[in-house]
């Protein structure tokens, strides 16, 4: 796996020295100096009050900076007019904000109308990003209130898409649904950004989120200071400090796992004749484990390549032999992986990213954040 | 007790008693007409003044204040006020009339503005609406409901006051009130009564109904 290098791109956006101070004298950015390259996903992170959605905000002016400049490619967004800005950088706030007096067809037209492309080519625009979010045809002609919280979200996640902006905005967007649908969202947007390429910024507090989600990962401490910023790998195995580290929490070395893939795991044939036997199906699809000695049945997940070391690390802790069950994209059985091998791995995966992070922290990061 | 209702009954549905000057018909058209006047010139001064205390958050004390203004306000004395200053004229009775509306008016449509949900009003700025776009395509639709309600409110009040415009020499369904009174013939006097009740409740009926189809999409 190849680690996205933060400041490698061309910058979409760009703070140098930015400062946001608020009339009652609260400091909510301090000397904020950032790259958010092109086409890469920039999470903000921090705990509420950080200032990690004033920084989203400054970025289309919802919020104006005290000092500093912010550019928008390579323009400096104070000297454009806000609404005009606005229009040309999507925005995804967390309880979908949509317009509940006005069908999702027209909420998703939004922009495109204010742009002045006519009611006509606005709707056909509409309909085609319901699908590109995952949403029926049919869904347009409904009003925001009898849509599902997850469905509403995307349709704030169409919404603004709808004019292909080269910036999105996303401030907390998944942060109001459930953990199943939010995990769907997540797919989703990773997704959508494979076949898209935006240039997008993501505020959230939840870490998981953060790792799962950035190519990127900026971490703001209370008082509107960033601590770091950084790759996910990079974050989780060389925390800049103990605030760093403690905010990614205990198990940071398993979040560390969720970025590596199993692929490179060997595998060997499954056991058989043994205390516990793999029964497949006629697909060779496994279904569970059988034990010889009083026909206990243990339900099995069958991995794939793509899927995670710490996936393959927990499923080989639940596994009754330590084994895991490795498929192919059909589902049918290639092999099993076992226990000590996906271990290995998995502190082989630590040492690699604390070796690739000390690189990138010796010289050019410095020079990237910085410059 | 009976004969009054049989003789209120007479009354009220008599051909000669619906037609002519002094007929139902031209008097409730008298009246209609000094509502509907009154309530219009309120709306040009209350919502204008309502919108922009709820869109920019600004002088919300007028609009909270207001409401008790409108409660307080002595109607008659009122009319009888303006009558000594100007002379007979229809001025004191629009006067006292557009006073009662335009606090309803203000109150609603100001409480309709920031009922909106502040989320909603970001998001229409974060897309990139300029202030009138989002005050006329955001903000007035959705205090909508609320509005109507305050126009609806300051309607019915006007129709139930408008027997004044008859206090001071005028016509409207009040003229049979108080010629009843001065004449002491109960049945027009409660003829007049139930004239204006009627006619302020059908018009709340009909108004709750508009509101009720245009609204019918909005989430309860």
């Amino acid at each position: 796996m190849t680690l996205y290098r933060p400041g490698k791109g061309h910058p979409m956006i760009q703070f140098d020295a930015v400062h946001k101070r608020f009339p009652n004298g609260t400091t909510a950015v301090h000397d904020l100096s950032l790259r958010m390259p092109e086409g890469g996903v920039t999470v903000l992170v921090g705990s509420s009050g950080c200032g990690k959605t004033t920084t989203l905000r400054m970025i289309n002016r919802m919020v104006d900076p005290t000092s500093g400049t912010i550019q928008v490619n390579g323009k400096d967004v104070l000297q454009q007019d806000a609404a005009d800005l606005r229009r040309s950088i999507g925005y995804v706030i967390q309880q979908s904000g949509l317009f509940p007096h006005r069908t999702v067809l027209d909420n998703i037209a939004t922009v495109p109308l204010l742009l002045g492309w006519g009611r006509k080519k606005a709707r056909a625009r509409a309909a085609e990003l319901l699908e590109t979010v995952g949403l029926a045809a049919d869904a347009g002609k409904r009003y925001p209130h009898q849509l599902s919280g997850g469905q509403q979200q995307r349709v704030g996640v169409a919404r603004a898409l709808a004019a292909d902006p080269p910036v999105l905005l996303m401030d907390e967007p998944f942060g109001a649904v459930d953990p199943v649908v939010r995990t769907q969202l997540q797919d989703e947007l990773l997704r959508l950004q494979k076949e898209l390429n935006k240039t997008i910024v993501f505020v959230t507090h939840d870490v998981d989120e953060a790792v799962r989600l950035g190519d990127q990962i900026a971490i703001f401490r209370t008082g509107g200071h960033l601590v770091q910023c950084a790759t996910p790998a990079e974050l989780l195995a060389r925390p800049a400090d103990d605030f760093v580290a403690d905010f990614l929490g205990a198990e940071r070395g398993l979040k560390l796992l969720s970025l590596k893939t199993l692929a490179d795991v060997p595998q060997g044939p499954a056991p058989e004749g043994g205390a516990w036997t793999l029964v497949l199906d006629e697909a060779r699809k496994p279904l569970h484990w059988h034990a010889a000695a009083d026909g206990t049945e243990i339900p099995v997940r069958p991995l794939r390549d793509s899927d995670s070391l710490l996936a393959a690390l927990n499923e080989s802790v639940a596994s009754p032999t330590g084994l895991t069950a490795r498929v192919d994209a059909a589902g049918t059985l290639t092999g099993v992986s076992s226990r000590d091998d996906i271990h290995a791995h998995a502190g082989r995966a630590h040492v690699a990213a604390r070796a690739e992070a000390q690189t990138a922290a010796s010289v050019p990061a410095e020079a990237q954040v910085e410059a | 007790m009976y004969e009054l209702f049989k003789d209120l009954g007479a009354w009220l549905t008599s051909g000669d008693q619906w037609s002519g000057y002094d007929g139902i018909a031209h008097r409730l058209a008298e009246h209609l007409q000094y509502s509907l006047l009154a309530t219009l010139i309120a709306t040009a001064i209350g919502l204008p003044l309502g919108l922009l205390i709820g869109h920019t958050g600004r002088g919300a004390f007028i609009a909270i204040n207001l409401a008790s203004f409108g409660r307080a306000l002595p109607t008659v004395g009122l009319v009888v006020l303006v009558f000594l200053a100007s002379g007979l004229s229809m001025w004191p009775v629009y006067i006292a009339l557009v006073a009662l509306a335009v606090p309803s008016i203000v109150t609603n449509t100001y409480a309709g503005m920031t009922a909106v949900d502040p989320d909603v009003k970001d998001a229409a700025r974060g897309q990139g609406m300029r202030w009138h776009q989002v005050l006329f395509q955001i903000e007035l639709p959705l205090a909508l409901p609320l509005i109507m309600t305050g126009l609806r409110l300051a309607l019915i009040q006007v129709v139930a006051t408008a027997t004044i415009a008859a206090y001071v020499s005028f016509g409207g369904l009040g003229r049979y009130v108080f010629d009843g009174l001065a004449q002491r013939d109960l049945v027009q006097v409660m003829g007049g009564a139930v004239l204006v009740a009627v006619v302020a409740i059908t018009l709340d009926l009909a108004l709750s109904g508009v509101q009720r189809f245009l609204f019918r999409h909005r989430p309860a």
